[in-house]
């Protein structure tokens, strides 16, 4: 089995979370902020299963069978708020958003 | 009594305090219902039943004089202190049991007929009932007082006395002077007696420290402490007690609150301010004698306390003209001469004369009250007269000639004044002579100054006497005066019976009263009976009614006629009108500083100081609030890279730690 070094996998994952970073900071759209969350999670998770194949531990899988979990349930009232204040306010700019500030 | 097996009722003494209670407890829950004749019979059933147990409680003691203390039950034990609720039955405790359940039943009988009247005048019969609740609360706090075995349960009673008193001089709280007067002198009496509680209480603590007790019986053969603190300490435990006494027994400098508490009715005039409750100071000192003994500091001050009020308010009883309120002066002096009699240590001559004094007092007030019905119901019934002018029907100069009128009434404060001016062979010559001789043997400033009270208290006596019930009438009231009904004279004629036969309680060399209390109080000084002094004090007591018939009875007082002595004495006579002006300067010395500094701190340091701390706080917390508020801009984006940078700056941290 050809080894691909950690580095690779670091670097990738690195990049993969300063992307998702960056799009849930610049994007005004929900779902585009939910999709860069998600691309988020997953470069934790590329991490994750990366360290675990080289030290040959389970843990790290393990977690990543939870993070997922815990994801699909975010996204899924994320998504029905979003529907919620769709309905209500007739649009999801995330900017406008802002009856509770002050 | 001479068998030995007379029956011991000793275990009867806490119905003393119950059956008041009882009474109390039944006028409260259906005494409206009852009406005012029942309940008022109620009232005096239970004071009257009390006076029966005192009476069996006295033919134990007679067979068996020593001393009893029936416990009741369990009260206080914190740490080193254990008081118990117990009754103390001995020969001074008796004593003042019967005076206080027998005079006191005489003036609930009496009651009945007078406030039937009273009720009507101030026109709210509702309160009528109230009334006995009042008086048989005030029986049962003052049996607490004096059968109590230890200072604490002492208290207790002292504390409900007052209490009763604050309720009773308040008992028409919406009247008098502008319609706040008898609140005020409530209020006055009540905040002038806490100030000898204040005293009281600090005794106590001081007892505490000094014995490790506050029980009676434990406390009476207790030795004088040695070392420099301790004789302080015993100093200061008399001093401090006698403030308690000056606070309740009204005397010099605390004495300004009874003459205000007349504005009572006049039984609760004759009952607390009177008869009894004001002599629970004189009993204190007599209960705490084994304690003054210690130290020379306490009696000497108690004595000197004593004379100077005696002669300081027989001079202001002259200038008076309201005719409860010469009374009221003349109770404070005659408490001056019972404190003086127990500061110099003859314990039996002060409770003789508090007990004469019961009698005659109590006579005096309540005749006092019957006079002043009459001259208002003459007032009422004078189809000319101004209903709505303001008239006194206290004022002795609205009065004159009321003896053909009320021929009872007149004849029985006669005998009061007789009594209480010191005219053997009357209840009050023995008791007061024994004082007077006391002082003789010991310190002659003291007999002169009380000779001279003496001299006074004939003189007002005489003076009052003149105005109040011979001359012309000099109002139309006091035209239509009528006697009071039945009720009211036959408790007048039996403490009549008994200001006249009083003194055989302590006669000279028989010391009946004597030999009584010597059971309980141990080392006292037998009295002697001296003719000197009796002649002079009988020559002083007449001098003294001669020289008030020159001045008032000689020549009757015409209306609107200013005081003879006024010429003679000028200004001085000024003085006695005037109290003194005690009250004035009270009130300039303490009252308006007082005042002063309660403006200071109600407007610029509460108003400004205090409230603007709290509100600065307030307006500072919302500055605050508003300038971080900025930060909360409603930007999800915002929030969202403020964590970022949050977690970027804690994993810096963490790495390049």
């Amino acid at each position: 089995m050809n080894t691909i070094p950690m580095s690779y996998y670091l670097v990738l994952s690195a990049v993969m979370f300063t992307l998702g970073a960056i799009g849930v900071i610049i994007r005004r759209n929900p779902l585009v902020m939910f999709m860069s969350l998600e691309l988020m999670f997953n470069a934790a998770n590329l991490t994750f299963v990366a360290f675990s194949n080289a030290f040959g531990n389970a843990n790290g899988q393990i977690f990543v069978f939870f993070v997922m979990v815990v994801a699909a349930a975010e996204v899924a009232v994320g998504l029905a708020l979003i529907v919620a204040i769709f309905r209500t306010r007739h649009s999801i700019d995330i900017d406008l958003m802002n009856t509770l500030k002050n | 009594m001479e068998n030995a097996t007379t029956t011991l009722y000793f275990h009867l003494v806490p119905l003393v305090v119950f059956l008041p209670l009882a009474g109390l407890v039944i006028n409260l829950l259906i005494g409206k219902k009852l009406g005012e004749v029942v309940s008022g019979t109620i009232a005096s059933l239970a004071s009257g039943a009390a006076f029966v147990v005192a009476c069996l409680l006295m033919l134990s003691l007679r067979s068996n004089p020593e001393a009893v203390v029936v416990p009741f039950a369990e009260w206080i034990r914190v740490g080193g202190l254990a008081v118990d609720w117990a009754f103390r039955v001995d020969t001074l405790s008796v004593t003042m049991m019967l005076v206080v359940s027998g005079v006191g039943t005489l003036i609930h009988i009496y009651a009945i007929g007078y406030m039937h009247e009273d009720v009507r005048l101030n026109e709210d019969p509702g309160r009528f009932t109230r009334f006995f609740i009042y008086l048989n609360l005030f029986i049962a706090m003052m049996m607490i007082l004096v059968s109590a075995e230890s200072y604490l349960m002492t208290f207790v009673g002292w504390e409900g006395v007052g209490l009763c008193s604050y309720l009773l001089i308040g008992f028409w709280f919406e009247k008098g002077k502008e319609g706040t007067g008898n609140a005020i002198a409530a209020k006055k009496a009540f905040i002038t007696n806490r100030v000898g509680d204040f005293g009281f209480l600090v005794a106590m603590f001081m007892i505490f420290l000094q014995f490790g007790t506050l029980s009676f019986s434990e406390l009476a053969h207790v030795s004088a402490p040695v070392g420099a603190l301790g004789t302080v300490v015993v100093a200061g435990i008399g001093l401090f007690l006698l403030l308690a006494v000056t606070g309740k027994s009204a005397q010099l400098p605390l004495f300004v609150w009874l003459p205000d508490a007349m504005a009572g009715p006049t039984p609760v005039s004759a009952l607390i301010h009177a008869a009894t409750m004001v002599t629970a100071g004189v009993y204190l000192v007599a209960r705490s004698a084994p304690l003054f003994e210690l130290s020379p500091v306490g009696p000497q001050a108690v004595a000197w306390v004593g004379t100077l009020t005696a002669l300081f308010a027989a001079t202001i009883a002259v200038g008076q003209y309201d005719i409860k309120k010469v009374l009221a002066y003349s109770t404070i002096s005659q408490l001056g001469f019972m404190v003086a009699a127990v500061g110099m240590g003859a314990y039996v001559a002060g409770m003789f004369h508090l007990v004469t004094h019961a009698f005659f007092k109590a006579l005096l007030f309540l005749s006092a009250g019957s006079v002043i019905q009459g001259v208002e119901h003459g007032h009422h019934h004078d189809p000319h007269a101004d209903h709505y002018a303001e008239f006194d029907p206290q004022d002795m100069r609205n009065m004159g000639g009321l003896a053909g009128k009320m021929k009872v009434t007149t004849a029985v404060y006669i005998i009061g004044a007789l009594a209480l001016a010191g005219v053997a062979p009357l209840a009050g010559f023995f008791s007061k002579d024994e004082i007077v001789a006391f002082a003789f043997g010991k310190n002659p400033v003291m007999f002169t100054m009380l000779l001279l009270a003496a001299f006074f208290t004939a003189f007002y006596m005489a003076r009052q006497v003149w105005m109040v019930f011979f001359g012309k009438a000099r109002t139309t009231a006091a035209q239509g005066a009528r006697e009071n009904p039945l009720v009211m004279t036959i408790p007048l004629m039996v403490l009549a019976v008994l200001s006249l036969v009083g003194g055989a309680l302590n006669l000279p060399h028989v010391e009946t009263l004597g030999k009584w209390l010597e059971h309980t109080m141990e080392g006292l000084h037998p009295a002697e009976f001296n003719w000197l002094v009796a002649g002079i004090s009988l020559a002083v007591a007449f001098t003294g009614i001669a020289a008030g018939w020159f001045f008032y009875g000689r020549r009757s007082w015409q209306p609107g006629q200013s005081d003879p002595m006024k010429k003679l004495l000028g200004p001085l006579f000024t003085a006695f009108e005037r109290k003194w002006w005690v009250d004035e300067i009270y009130n300039a010395l303490l009252l308006q500083p007082y005042k002063d500094l309660s403006a200071i701190l109600a407007e610029p340091v509460d108003q400004k100081l205090i409230d603007g701390c709290a509100n600065g706080l307030g307006r500072m917390t919302g500055w605050f609030s508003r300038g971080i508020g900025v930060l909360q801009n409603g930007l999800v984006r915002s929030y969202a890279l403020v964590i970022l940078a949050g977690v970027a700056a804690i994993l810096g941290y963490l790495i390049l730690r």
